[in-house]
């Protein structure tokens, strides 16, 4: 529904926003090398969740295991230093994809990129440790709980590839989107129930999750908080819950993994007698921006702002 | 698993006496309470939920539609959502419940009966490990998610479980006859294979991951009438079928001469039970996913009530699966409500202790 609606622009601006940055550099010495627009800012210490990392030079040999990185490098301007991505990393397009496994990962794999930076937003078995032992610097970038990790995510891989003024430009556009989608939202809109749904099964997610806060930053009422932090934030709910719960917006995260839509949730038992089913307000998003915490959030917030208009 | 061949090799092993005094007195008794322990928790079923419903208007409710075809029509019943919630969600979640339950535990009692084996279950000759890799290779690979009115996820479940099933009895039948531990272990090797392809796809698939492991779990939080209707035919004929059969394997577990000049073919009954009990529980599987210990568990609290008879274990295991699902399903639900938990960790989290105190009393009275 909003799949490649803003994402083009935003590329555009972070594009011309390398141009300027190199124009108006006030690292002369640097100019000299191809797209080391602030070489002069290394060697930098950055801090991920695997504990401090110091580059000593501009990484030009990047591999992203994170979708959300990858989404992230591309946007800071960084796409150019990116060798190799994971299998998940499908956006944007000209990412280089291969069978790198984020899920599986093998440490010999990845050293036959020879990578002089590694981002991975888990560590899975064993991985990090690994990769240390190879001495293959390494960032753990975990998943992001609210919009201001997503903001520290990108400073600090904006200050680990030497794109800082980029990543900082892209912040304040994804900040300015997101203000202006809750602004535009009607009035009364304070207290609307909402139900995310992660797949058929009835999984969802609450407002102590990274996309709930979304909708908490709409006044949006979640009907999945009622589940309590026992679930951990993604509880499963029962669809007699949901559908006595009567929600106003309903939001499908389900629409790629489990080809879910609109009119299959109106088949659904039950279900047509639910107010978002009635008043058209089932958002069928797309679950790669949904399930990410990627500079796209603000793509989300626009389509969530957009469905509540009506 | 590998400790069911050993066992499978001498017969009668584990198994209390054939009949027990106690149940040998009240096998009738013991059936009228199984059937009312189902009725209630299927009242009880239908008046618990996440959505509050008053009972009285659940009643009136129920008999308006129940009476509906004769002209009858009651009034004072629930309001549009309320009534949506119990016709089209709760009540067939709980009579699929039932279903189900019932069918994975006549099925195991079944496989017990047939094997002599105290750790058969129904899913021993590879039924859950075909419907996982029947269930996995659609989740992941299938464009279409409905065949008709009918969901792609239980049919290839269905499939799957009858032919792993079908590969374990070739197998056997090739390599033993109808000797029983050769089949137990061709079911073994059957199962492994299928469970290591549903990983390996599984695996490639990361995407699915949740989809898949929310079947592997099991869950009837997508019940619908549908699947009801479903199951019911494939269910009620492997029911009757293994209800027929209970007083001929009690013969069998005489001997296979002295069945065979009592009348009964021991091989072509055994076959017979098999496919009945494979058909039952590829139907539950179908439209619950993997249930686990239900099998297992209820034909043995059949057995401390009634004694080792087929004829008597067989209905009573039918209803008390029955009541026994409904009951941890309602639990499944409200436990942790508005949420809910995997069904298959609540059988097993309700029905260990609830085993293992049963063994405890056993062996104090014994």
């Amino acid at each position: 529904m909003f799949r490649n609606t803003r994402s083009a622009p935003a590329l555009m601006a972070a594009l011309l926003l390398t141009l300027t940055a190199c124009g108006d550099s006030s690292a002369d010495e640097a100019s000299s090398e191809p797209s080391a627009s602030e070489s002069a800012q290394f060697p930098v210490t950055v801090e991920g969740a695997n504990g401090e990392l110091t580059l000593d030079e501009q990484p030009d040999a990047i591999v992203s295991l994170s979708a959300t990185s990858t989404e992230m490098l591309f946007a800071i301007g960084a796409g150019d230093q990116v060798k190799a991505v994971d299998d998940t990393s499908n956006y944007p397009e000209d990412a280089p994809v291969t069978d790198l496994s984020a899920f599986t990962p093998n440490a010999e794999a990845i050293a036959g990129y020879d990578p002089d930076l590694v981002i991975l937003s888990n560590d899975l078995n064993g991985i990090v440790d690994a990769l240390d032992a190879l001495s293959v610097p390494t960032l753990l970038l975990e998943a992001a709980g609210t919009v201001d990790d997503t903001y520290a995510q990108l400073e600090l891989l904006g200050d680990a590839t030497g794109h800082a003024e980029e990543a900082d430009e892209v912040i304040a556009d994804v900040q300015d989107r997101i203000e202006a989608a809750v602004d535009s939202a009607p009035d009364d809109v304070e207290g609307t129930k909402v139900y995310h749904e992660l797949d058929p099964s009835f999984f969802s997610a609450d407002s102590s999750t990274f996309i709930g806060s979304i909708y908490s930053m709409f006044g949006l009422e979640n009907i999945a908080d009622e589940a309590g932090a026992a679930a951990g934030g993604y509880p499963q709910l029962s669809a007699e819950y949901i559908v006595s719960e009567a929600p106003d917006l309903i939001v499908l995260a389900d629409t790629k993994c489990c080809e879910q839509s609109a009119e299959t949730v109106a088949q659904r038992p039950a279900f047509d007698t639910v107010p978002a089913v009635k008043e058209d307000r089932v958002l069928e998003a797309d679950d790669d921006i949904a399930s990410r915490w990627g500079p796209r959030i603000a793509d989300f917030a626009e389509a969530v702002a957009d469905a509540l208009q009506h | 698993m590998t400790a069911t061949a050993g066992s499978g090799t001498r017969p009668g092993s584990g198994h209390p006496p054939a009949t027990t005094p106690r149940g040998r007195r009240r096998p009738g008794l013991v059936l009228a309470g199984a059937g009312a322990a189902l009725l209630l928790t299927l009242l009880a079923g239908v008046w618990v939920g996440a959505l509050p419903l008053p009972p009285g208007a659940v009643v009136v409710t129920l008999l308006d539609r129940l009476l509906g075809p004769l002209g009858v029509h009651l009034s004072g019943g629930l309001s549009g959502t309320q009534e949506a919630v119990l016709l089209e969600l709760r009540l067939p979640r709980v009579v699929l419940a039932a279903l189900v339950g019932a069918g994975l535990a006549i099925s195991g009692a079944a496989y017990q009966g047939v094997f002599r084996n105290p750790l058969a279950d129904p899913y021993l000759l590879g039924a859950a490990a075909g419907a996982g890799l029947g269930a996995t290779l659609v989740i992941a690979y299938s464009p279409v998610q409905t065949v008709g009115p009918f969901g792609i996820v239980p049919l290839a479940a269905f499939i799957g479980a009858m032919l792993g099933v079908g590969c374990a009895l070739a197998l056997g039948t090739l390599t033993g006859g109808s000797h029983s531990a050769t089949l137990l272990l061709a079911g073994i090797a059957v199962a492994a294979f299928l469970a290591a392809a549903q990983t390996l796809v599984q695996q490639q698939n990361t995407d699915d991951l949740r989809e898949i492991y929310g079947w592997l779990l099991g869950q009837l939080g997508k019940a619908q009438w549908s699947e009801v209707l479903v199951a019911l035919p494939y269910l009620g004929t492997a029911c009757l079928v293994l209800l027929f059969c209970g007083r001929a394997l009690d013969v069998l577990a005489v001997g296979d001469d002295e069945a065979a000049s009592l009348g009964v073919h021991p091989g072509r009954l055994r076959l017979l039970v098999i496919v009945a009990a494979s058909l039952a529980a590829a139907a539950a599987v179908s439209v619950s996913g993997l249930i686990g210990f239900v099998g297992l568990v209820v034909p043995h609290i059949a057995r401390r009530l009634v004694g080792g008879s087929n004829a008597r274990v067989l209905p009573v295991s039918l209803l008390i699966g029955g009541a026994f699902l409904v009951l941890t399903d309602i639990v499944a639900r409200t436990v942790v409500a508005p949420a809910e938990l995997p069904i298959g960790v609540v059988t097993a989290f309700i029905g260990a202790p609830f085993f293992a105190g049963l063994l405890w009393v056993g062996a104090r009275r014994r």
